[in-house]
């Protein structure tokens, strides 16, 4: 399968403070890739980076076979890629609806906005109840789904999900990545997966990357990863 | 008791100017998290610009509206040429770059037009059949002139989708570049809007207080406290802490202290209001979850 997303000797760093060095990953076409890595591995850092936010890189990344490297953030959202950040970054002041227009912000074809509408209230018919309320009174859980459904109304090429499960009760976990794979599966979306939860992670992806102190340490089938004794020991804990 | 609703309607009136400049302040402020103290030389120079239209032959609604590309084209240009470069400047170096435009744009004023106060026109009729015993001609049009003003803005930004992204952009500038808001240009628009609202605000207050290059001086002043009366971060609050601004103000100079006086009696009612309810009258009830 081809690479939708193509980093290729990534280097990024926040004022003097150097956090990835030589970080090279594919994101499969329609497939879901995972991100692992212990908390401050650069997990983060590798998805600001392939959206130009915050963060000062060199290397090449390459999107649907163009270079986006250096573009505003803006413009890389829309080329279709649809970031739900660390935090949520939903709009806590506005609506619950309004969060999932702004999702559409750049498109024009209303009717197909319309329908975008309902298929995000099937996925998560907890938003549709609560369409009238501020986002920033919403569960952290359903605050995640809006943050999710928000990315989908950008009817996204690629997804980059920095850790969905965050502070989540473990049923609504569950629950989120069930409709992550339906969505993968429906929509024919590519997905870069970022976790701490790795047993999740493996279980959802088809690849996986290893991130270790801003390095990539590992890379290939998640299955192999899953099976490797030195990541049992130190990200699994079996 | 005529007396009294007479002041009472007049302040309203005048109120309403300082709405206007109020919620200009407060919609720069919204997405900049800083206090443009030359909005109002900014609107007493557009009205300087619509007072030469009309010496240059120009119907007044025509020089109005033209007026009104001008001051959008001014408050863009003083956004983007003047503030994006110290954006990230300390807060009192903006501070001073805003106190610098203030006395520019009122020295260029002067300057050009020279300091001798002019009339300005007013466009309503001075014998309309609705002025009245209570009110001029000229405050009953410039009071529906600003509801018009004040509904117009509030309709863009409700319901429509650009309204709503300079909104998002406002509070969140990351989650809005990730679907794909350009927030420049959303800074840019809110500065050229506020920019359009404050020469509005400018040309209804310049039949009454003649025009001249302090003329938005004081009326900056009521407008500030205003905003800060009603919750410098909710722009309705704020026009409405404008509109009470204006009462207060107008009743005090006429029951209470006499003119010279009612600029301190009206500060004092809002520093009274601020001690109680730091916020604002209005301010927003910030819901958050943690
Ligand atoms: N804005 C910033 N300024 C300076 N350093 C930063 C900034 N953000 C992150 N860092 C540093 O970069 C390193 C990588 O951070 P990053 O957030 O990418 O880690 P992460 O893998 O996402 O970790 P976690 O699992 O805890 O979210 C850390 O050492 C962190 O301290
Ligand atoms: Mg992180």
């Amino acid at each position: 399968m081809s690479a939708i997303l193509e980093i290729a000797n990534l280097n990024a760093a926040y004022g003097e403070t150097k956090v990835l060095q030589g970080v090279s990953i594919a994101v499969e076409e329609g497939g879901i890739t995972a991100l692992l890595g212990a908390n401050g591995a650069g997990k983060t850092t590798t998805l600001r980076a392939i959206c130009n936010m915050m963060v000062r890189t060199s290397g090449t990344i390459t999107f649907a076979g163009e270079r986006i490297d250096g573009r505003a953030t803006e413009d890389i959202a829309r080329r279709g890629i649809a970031h739900v950040p660390d935090g949520r970054g939903t709009f806590g002041h506005l609506t619950v609806e309004e969060n999932l227009r702004l999702g559409a912000y750049t498109r024009r074809d209303r009717a197909a906005v319309n329908d975008d509408f309902q298929r995000v209230y099937a996925y998560f018919p907890r938003l549709l109840e609560r369409h009238k309320q501020q986002a920033g009174t919403l569960s952290g859980g359903e605050q995640q789904m809006l943050a999710i459904g928000r990315a989908l109304m950008m009817r996204p090429k690629l997804l980059l999900l920095d850790e969905p499960s965050f502070g989540l009760a473990p049923l609504i976990v569950r629950e989120i990545f069930r409709i992550l794979a339906a969505i993968n599966k429906d929509e024919k979306t590519s997905v870069l997966l970022v976790e701490q939860n790795a047993n999740l992670a493996l279980e959802l992806a088809g690849q996986a990357y290893l991130l270790e102190t801003g390095k990539i340490i590992m890379g290939g089938e998640s299955a192999v990863i899953a099976g490797d004794p030195s990541v049992r020991r130190a990200y699994l804990g079996y | 008791m005529q007396a009294f609703l007479h002041q009472l309607l007049s302040g309203l009136a005048t109120g309403g100017i300082y709405a206007s400049l109020a919620l200009a302040l407060v919609m720069v402020y919204q997405s900049t998290h800083h206090i443009n103290f030359a909005q109002g030389e900014l609107a007493m120079f557009s009205t300087y610009i619509a007072w030469t239209l009309v010496q240059a032959g120009f119907p007044y609604w025509e020089a109005f509206f033209l007026t009104l590309i001008f001051a959008f084209a001014l408050g863009v240009f003083v956004q983007n040429v003047i503030l994006k470069p110290v954006e990230n400047a300390s807060f009192f170096s903006v501070v001073m770059v805003f106190i610098g435009l203030l006395v520019i744009f009122n020295s260029v004023a002067g300057w050009i037009y020279t300091y001798t106060v002019k009339t300005f026109p007013s466009p309503f009729p001075t014998q309309a059949w609705y002025g009245g015993s209570y009110l001029s001609p000229h405050e009953v049009g410039m009071m529906g002139v600003t509801l018009v003003v004040l509904g117009l803005v509030f309709a863009f930004f409700r319901f429509t989708k650009l309204g709503l992204a300079m909104r998002a952009a406002a509070q969140n500038p990351v989650s809005s570049r990730l679907v794909g808001i350009r927030v420049g240009w959303m800074l840019a628009l809110g500065a050229g809007l506020a920019g359009a609202i404050g020469a509005v605000a400018g040309m209804m207050a310049a039949p009454i207080l003649y025009l001249e290059p302090n003329m938005m001086g004081g009326i900056l002043l009521y407008a500030l406290a205003g905003a800060v009366l009603g919750g410098i971060d909710n722009p309705w609050g704020a026009a409405l802490g404008g509109v009470l601004v204006g009462v207060v103000e107008n009743l005090a100079g006429a029951y209470v202290v006499g003119t010279e006086l009612k600029l301190t009696v009206a500060l004092c009612v809002i520093v009274g209001v601020l001690v109680f309810k730091p916020s604002g009258l209005f301010g927003r009830f910030v819901v958050t979850r943690v």
